[in-house]
C-alpha cells in the first residue's frame, strides 16, 4: 500500500504507541476488574485499536470526537492524559473528570474529547453541533463520531447523516462494525452487510475498510478528514473490526462461539499485524517497538498504582459542578 | 413614554439583539425562515411558526439555519456546537416534541458539566411553546415545565409578560448552563412595556406583581394573567391577594414564596401543568415543609387534571386553571372551607 | 399644583370651568406624580370642607403603585366639596374636590353641587397610550440624552412649548433644569416638575449619562464631564440662561457648571448635594452599584427616606428596571469611583461658587443618611440655607410641598 512508504517513522511510532496503550490499559482493566477493584459498568475496547489510532492520527487538538460507552480508546488516541483516565475509571478525586463520570463518560475538552457516551447514538448529533460550529466560524476544524454498528440503527445516527449531508458540514463518522450490537450479531440486527452503503441514501460518500488494518484505516481516514476540512463535506466510514472482549466486563458471552475472539486475536490482531508489516518493510526496527513495549507497560502499572492511592472524590463534591451558576 | 411591544415581538427583539452583539450566538430550528427550497425562492417565507424568528435569515443569513424534521440532530446539534464554541438558540416549534429529542436534552447538554467534572460549558437555549387554550389537542398544548424542572443542569424559565420575555432570554443567551424557555403559545399577543435597550433579568428572582396581604398565590407563565383577572374580582369583594411570580422554575426563589406565605399566612398556587410531581406540587411541598408555621389554612393548588390536553372547545375551556377558579380557591383558604379535606 | 397644566386632564377640564369660572369655584383633581402613574388610590383628607386653603396647603393623601403623596392645592380659596372617599381608586384628572373664594361660605350650595355635578359627568379618564407629556431626547457630543420639558408659555399645553432650541416664549420665560441624584432618572422630579411648571416657567428634568434612557457613555464618569454634557445639552436645546436645581450628585454636577460656565446659570438650588464635603454613605453607593435583586436594592433605597415605608413595590422594581439595561451597571461603577473613589466624595465643589454672584439655595434634610446635613455648613458666603426638620436625603419626594414652595420663592426671587 502506497500509503505505508508516505507516513514518516515519527508518525508510525506514535500510530504504535497509541495502539498499544490503548491494548495494555484495556488488558489490565480485565484483570482488575475481575479482581473487583473498579466499580461499575466498563466496556473494553482491546481488538479495535487500529480505528481509533489511525483515524486519530489525522486530528489535532483543535479537533473534536464523540466517543462511545466502549471509549477508552478514543480517548487515549485523542491524546487524554492515561493516569488521570486510569484513575477516573477508579473513581478518584484524581481523575479526568474527578471521578464523577467513570468509564462512561471520560472527556476532556481541551483534547477535543467530547466524551465517551451511555447512550448509544448519543455522539453524531453532537458530533453535527460541532461541524457546525466550525463551519460558521471558519475554524477548519473537524469533528469526527464514532459509532458501532448497534448505533448505526439509531434514528439519531441515520438523521446526523441528513443533517450533516445537507449542510455539508466538516464531519466524518466512523463506524467500528465489531459484528455486535450488545449480544446481539449484526447479521439479524440489520439487513446490510456493509454499513457504509447506508450513506448513499442520504448522499454522502460511504467508505469500508479493514479496521483491523491501520494502514487501510489510516488512508481512508486521512481522505475522509482530508475531505471534510476542505469543505467539501461529510464521510461515512465504516471500519470492520473485532472486540476482544464481551460487550461489558463480566459478560460470559454465551452468544459468541468460544472460538471466535480466541481466532480474531490469533489472526486479526492489529498490534501484531503491524508490527510485521513495518519490519518486513524496513521502516522501523523491532527494537524500537519493545522499547514501547516497555515503556507502555510501567506507564499502565504507575496509572494502576496511582490510581488505587489516590483519594476519594469528598463528598462535599456530591452536588458541586452541576451549574456554572445558579 | 415607554413603549408597548407584543410578547411575540419582545422575544423576536431579544433574538435580534443579541445576535448582534454576539456572533456566536446562531438559531437553529424548523421553519425558522421557512421556505428554503420552495418554488417560491423565498428563503424567509416564515419566520418562524408563528413569526418570533421573523427578519432574522435576512439579517444573518449564515447564522440563521433552518433544519430538517429531525428534533433529535439539530437539538443534539445545537447543544454540540454549544459545547465547542457557540452560543446556539434551538427552537423547538412544539415543547411536545421533546419526545423525540429528550436525551440531547436530559441526558447530554443537562449532564456534560458534571459528568465531565467541572470541564464544559454548553450554553445552549432551547425556546420552545407551550400551553392549551389554542384547539390544539393533546400532542400540541402540553404544558412540560415541570419534566425539565426535575432534570439537574437545566434552567427552566417561564416568562409571564413581554418585559420578562426580553430580559429572561437575553439573560438566557447569555447563560453558560443549558437553559429551556418556554413560551406560552396564547400568549404571544400580549402587549406590554418593553424597552428599546438591552437588558438583562437574573434567574432565581421572583417578580411580586402584585401586593395584597390576604392571600398568596404563586402562579407562572400565562397563569400570571389569569391570576391577575382573579385578583380585580377578588379585590371587588374586599380581598388582597399578592401573586407571586418565580419566572424560573429552576432555579427557584424560595425565599420571596416564603416571605409572602408568611406575611398572607395563605397560599394558592397555579399551575398550568398536570397536578402530579408539578410545579404546583413541587411549590406547595417546599412551603410545607418551611413555613408549615406560616400558614393559616390548607395549601390549596389550581391546575389542570390529570388528563391529556383535549380538543373540544367545550373540553378545553374547563382544562385550563380559569381566573373564576383561581378566585374560589382564594376564597377558600380564606376560611369558608378552612381544614377541610378534598 | 397646576393640574390643568396637564395635557392628559385637556378633556376633562373645558366643561367644568367655563360653568364654574363663573362663580368663582374651581376644581382639585387626582394629580399625575410621574410618567406612569394612571390612578392613585384616596387614603385620607387632611382638611375638612369649609376650611380655608392656601395655594400648595396639603389637602390629601394619595398612594400609587409607586409612591405615597400629598395632593396640594392647586388655588387659593375655601375647600367647598371633598368629592374623593377614602378607599376609592381615581384616575389621574379626576375632580377629587371644589374650591371656591376665600369668601365662599355665602357660595349657594346648589350651585356648587350643580357644578360638582357637571364635573363628574364630564370627566372622561385619558386614554392610556396618549395621556401625559412625552419624553423626548436630544444627542450631544454623541451621547442620547433623554429629557421631559413641561411648561413655558402661560395656559399653554404642557410639553408643546418650543422645541426648535428657541427660548421659551411667553410667562415670565425662565427655564429651569432639575438634575437627578445617582442612580436615579428624570422621574425623581415627579412630586416638583409640574408644580414649578406653572407661571410661564420651562422646567426641564433629564436623564443624566448613565441613566434613566440616556446614553451609557459617561466618559470619564467625573463631575466635569457630567457637567459638560448637561452645558452641552443646554446649548443643543438654545437655552441661554437656566436655574439649576440639583439633587444629590446633581446638585454637584449643577455646582460644577456654574462654577465653570456662570453665565449660563441663573441660580443654583441644591437639595442634599454632594459636593461640600468628604464624607458620604459610600456603602449606599457601593451597594446600589452591585445590587442585582429586589432583597439587594429595598434596604439600601430605604436609606434615602427618613419613612422607608416610602419605598414601595414600584420604586423598586423602577429601579430595578432600570439597573438591568445594558451598560447602566458598569457607567454607574465608572460614575462611583470618579466621584466617590474609596467611598469618600472626591471634589469639593461649594468653594468654586465663591465670587460667581450666583444665587444659592441649599435645603437639607436633618435626617439625612447619605449625606450628613452638617454639610451645609460648606455652603458658599449668601447662600439660603433651609434645613428640613426630619427630612431624609430625598427631601423633594417626601417633603414635595415644602420644598416646591421653597423652589418657588427662591426662583421667583432669583430671577
Amino acid at each position: 500500500m502506497t500509503v505505508t512508504a508516505e507516513l514518516s517513522q515519527e508518525s508510525l511510532l506514535r500510530g504504535y504507541r497509541t495502539m498499544r496503550t490503548i491494548r495494555d490499559f484495556e488488558e489490565r482493566l480485565h484483570i482488575e476488574i475481575a479482581n473487583a477493584q473498579i466499580p461499575g459498568f466498563v466496556h473494553l475496547y482491546a481488538g479495535e485499536e487500529a480505528v481509533a489510532a489511525g483515524v486519530c492520527s489525522h486530528l489535532s487538538d483543535e479537533d473534536w470526537v464523540s466517543s462511545t460507552h466502549r471509549g477508552h480508546g478514543h480517548a487515549i488516541a485523542k491524546g487524554c492524559d492515561v493516569k488521570g483516565m486510569m484513575a477516573e475509571i477508579y473513581g478518584r478525586a484524581t481523575g479526568l473528570c474527578k471521578g464523577k463520570g467513570g468509564s462512561m463518560h471520560i472527556a476532556d475538552f481541551r483534547r477535543g474529547m467530547l466524551g465517551a457516551n451511555g447512550i448509544v447514538g448519543g455522539g453524531p448529533p453532537l458530533i453535527c453541533g460541532v461541524g457546525l460550529s466550525a463551519k460558521v466560524r471558519r475554524s477548519g476544524q473537524v469533528g469526527v463520531a464514532f459509532l458501532g454498528d448497534g448505533a448505526s440503527n439509531q434514528g439519531t445516527f441515520l438523521e446526523s447523516l441528513n443533517l450533516s449531508a445537507i449542510w455539508k458540514l466538516p464531519v466524518v463518522f466512523v463506524v467500528e462494525n465489531n459484528g455486535y450490537g450488545e449480544a446481539t450479531g449484526q447479521s439479524y440486527h440489520q439487513a446490510v452487510e456493509d454499513i457504509a452503503k447506508r450513506a448513499d441514501g442520504f448522499g454522502l460518500p460511504g467508505v469500508t475498510v479493514d479496521g483491523n488494518d491501520y494502514f487501510a484505516v489510516a488512508e481512508a481516514a486521512g481522505i475522509a478528514i482530508g475531505r471534510a476540512r476542505a469543505g467539501h463535506g461529510p464521510t461515512l466510514l465504516e471500519c470492520k473490526t473485532t472486540r476482544f472482549f464481551g460487550h461489558f466486563e463480566g459478560d460470559t458471552q454465551t452468544y459468541r462461539d468460544p472460538n471466535e475472539a480466541a481466532e480474531a486475536r490469533a489472526s486479526r490482531d492489529c498490534l501484531v499485524a503491524f508490527r510485521a508489516r513495518v519490519t518486513d518493510a524496513g521502516l522501523l526496527a523491532g527494537a524500537a517497538l519493545d522499547a514501547i513495549d516497555v515503556e507502555i507497560a510501567q506507564l499502565i502499572d504507575e496509572s494502576v498504582a496511582e490510581a488505587l492511592a489516590a483519594p476519594w472524590p469528598d463528598v462535599s463534591e456530591l452536588s458541586t459542578d452541576v451549574y456554572i451558576k445558579y | 413614554m415607554a413603549r408597548k411591544l407584543s410578547f411575540l415581538l419582545a422575544i423576536n427583539e431579544a433574538m435580534h439583539q443579541e445576535m448582534a452583539r454576539d456572533e456566536r450566538v446562531i438559531i437553529l430550528g424548523e421553519d425558522i425562515a421557512g421556505g428554503a427550497g420552495g418554488s417560491a425562492g423565498n428563503d424567509e417565507a416564515w419566520g418562524g411558526a408563528l413569526g418570533a424568528t421573523q427578519g432574522l435569515k435576512t439579517k444573518y443569513p449564515h447564522r440563521v439555519l433552518d433544519t430538517p424534521i429531525s428534533e433529535s440532530a439539530f437539538i443534539g446539534a445545537a447543544v454540540g456546537a454549544a459545547a465547542s464554541g457557540l452560543r446556539p438558540i434551538a427552537e423547538l416549534m412544539f415543547v411536545d416534541f421533546m419526545g423525540v429529542c429528550f436525551d440531547q436534552i436530559f441526558n447530554q447538554a443537562a449532564k456534560f458539566r458534571y459528568m465531565f467534572g467541572g470541564n464544559a460549558i454548553t450554553p445552549v437555549v432551547i425556546r420552545t411553546m407551550y400551553g392549551a387554550g389554542l384547539r390544539a389537542a393533546s400532542q400540541h398544548s402540553q404544558t412540560l415545565y415541570p419534566l425539565f424542572t426535575h432534570i439537574p443542569g437545566l434552567k427552566v424559565v417561564v416568562p409571564s409578560s413581554p418585559y420578562d420575555a426580553k430580559g429572561l432570554l437575553i439573560t438566557a443567551v447569555r447563560d453558560d448552563d443549558p437553559v429551556i424557555f418556554f413560551e406560552h403559545k396564547a400568549m404571544y399577543e400580549l402587549e406590554g412595556d418593553v424597552p428599546e435597550e438591552s437588558y438583562s433579568i437574573p434567574f432565581g428572582e421572583a417578580n411580586i406583581v402584585r401586593e395584597g396581604g390576604d392571600v398568596t398565590v404563586v402562579a407562572i407563565g400565562r397563569m400570571v394573567q389569569h391570576a391577575l383577572q382573579a385578583a380585580e374580582t377578588l379585590a371587588a369583594e374586599g380581598i388582597q391577594i399578592e401573586i407571586v411570580d418565580p419566572r424560573t422554575t429552576s432555579p427557584l426563589d424560595e425565599e420571596t414564596i416564603y416571605e409572602s406565605v408568611e406575611s398572607t399566612g395563605r397560599l394558592v398556587v397555579v399551575d398550568e401543568a398536570h397536578p402530579r410531581c408539578s410545579f404546583a406540587s413541587d411549590v406547595a411541598a417546599l412551603v410545607a415543609q418551611n413555613a408549615f408555621d406560616a400558614l393559616r389554612a390548607p395549601i390549596r393548588m389550581v391546575t389542570s387534571p390529570h388528563s391529556p390536553v383535549p380538543f373540544s372547545p367545550a373540553l378545553e375551556d374547563v382544562f385550563v386553571p380559569s381566573p373564576e377558579r383561581i378566585a374560589a380557591a382564594v376564597r377558600d383558604v380564606l376560611g369558608a372551607k378552612s381544614g377541610s379535606r378534598r | 399644583m397646576s393640574a390643568d397644566a396637564g395635557a392628559g386632564d385637556a378633556a376633562g377640564s373645558a366643561a367644568g370651568s367655563a360653568a364654574g369660572s363663573a362663580a368663582g369655584l374651581s376644581k382639585l383633581v387626582m394629580p399625575k406624580w410621574g410618567l406612569s402613574m394612571s390612578e392613585g388610590r384616596f387614603i385620607a383628607w387632611l382638611v375638612e370642607e369649609g376650611a380655608v386653603v392656601a395655594l400648595g396647603d396639603g389637602l390629601a393623601e394619595v398612594e400609587t403603585d409607586k409612591i405615597d403623596g400629598i395632593v396640594e392645592a392647586t388655588s387659593a380659596g375655601t375647600l367647598l366639596r371633598r368629592l374623593a372617599q377614602p378607599g376609592e381608586t381615581i384616575p389621574v384628572g379626576a375632580p377629587i374636590a371644589v374650591i371656591g373664594p376665600a369668601a365662599a361660605a355665602v357660595a349657594d350650595p346648589a350651585a356648587v353641587d350643580a357644578y360638582a355635578a357637571e364635573l363628574q359627568a364630564s370627566f372622561v379618564p385619558a386614554d392610556e397610550a396618549d395621556s401625559g407629556p412625552r419624553t423626548e431626547a436630544l444627542t450631544v457630543d454623541g451621547r442620547r440624552i433623554r429629557y421631559l420639558r413641561l411648561g413655558g408659555a402661560e395656559g399653554g399645553e404642557a410639553g408643546a412649548v418650543t422645541g426648535d432650541g428657541a427660548e421659551a416664549p411667553a410667562g415670565d420665560g425662565d427655564t429651569v433644569v432639575l438634575l437627578h441624584g445617582f442612580g436615579g432618572d428624570l422621574g425623581n422630579w415627579l412630586f416638583n416638575q409640574e408644580p414649578l411648571a406653572g407661571g410661564g416657567r420651562t422646567v426641564i428634568a433629564l436623564d443624566l449619562p448613565g441613566h434613566g434612557e440616556s446614553s451609557k457613555d459617561v466618559g470619564a464618569g467625573d463631575l466635569e464631564a457630567l457637567a459638560g454634557t448637561v452645558g452641552a445639552f443646554l446649548d443643543g436645546l438654545g437655552v441661554a440662561r437656566a436655574h439649576l436645581v440639583g439633587h444629590s450628585l446633581g446638585g454637584a454636577v449643577a455646582a460644577r457648571l456654574a462654577a465653570s460656565r456662570p453665565g449660563l446659570v441663573t441660580s443654583l438650588a441644591l437639595i442634599a448635594p454632594v459636593g461640600f464635603g468628604e464624607e458620604i454613605d459610600g456603602d449606599y453607593i457601593d451597594g446600589f452599584v452591585a445590587a442585582e435583586s429586589r432583597r439587594d436594592l429595598k434596604p439600601l433605597l430605604e436609606r434615602l427616606f427618613a419613612d422607608p415605608e416610602l419605598v414601595t413595590r414600584r420604586l423598586v422594581d423602577d429601579v430595578l428596571r432600570m439597573k438591568r439595561i445594558d451598560g447602566v451597571t458598569e457607567a454607574l461603577a465608572v460614575i462611583a469611583a470618579a466621584v466617590f473613589p474609596a467611598g469618600r466624595q472626591a471634589g469639593h465643589v461649594a468653594a468654586a461658587l465663591a465670587g460667581t454672584g450666583i444665587p444659592v439655595l441649599v435645603v437639607w434634610g436633618t435626617a439625612d443618611r447619605i449625606v450628613p446635613v452638617g454639610q451645609a455648613q460648606s455652603a458658599p458666603a449668601g447662600a439660603r440655607i433651609e434645613l428640613l426638620e426630619g427630612a431624609g436625603h430625598s427631601p423633594h419626594m417626601e417633603r414635595a410641598g415644602e420644598v416646591n414652595r421653597l423652589l418657588g420663592e427662591f426662583l421667583t426671587a432669583g430671577r
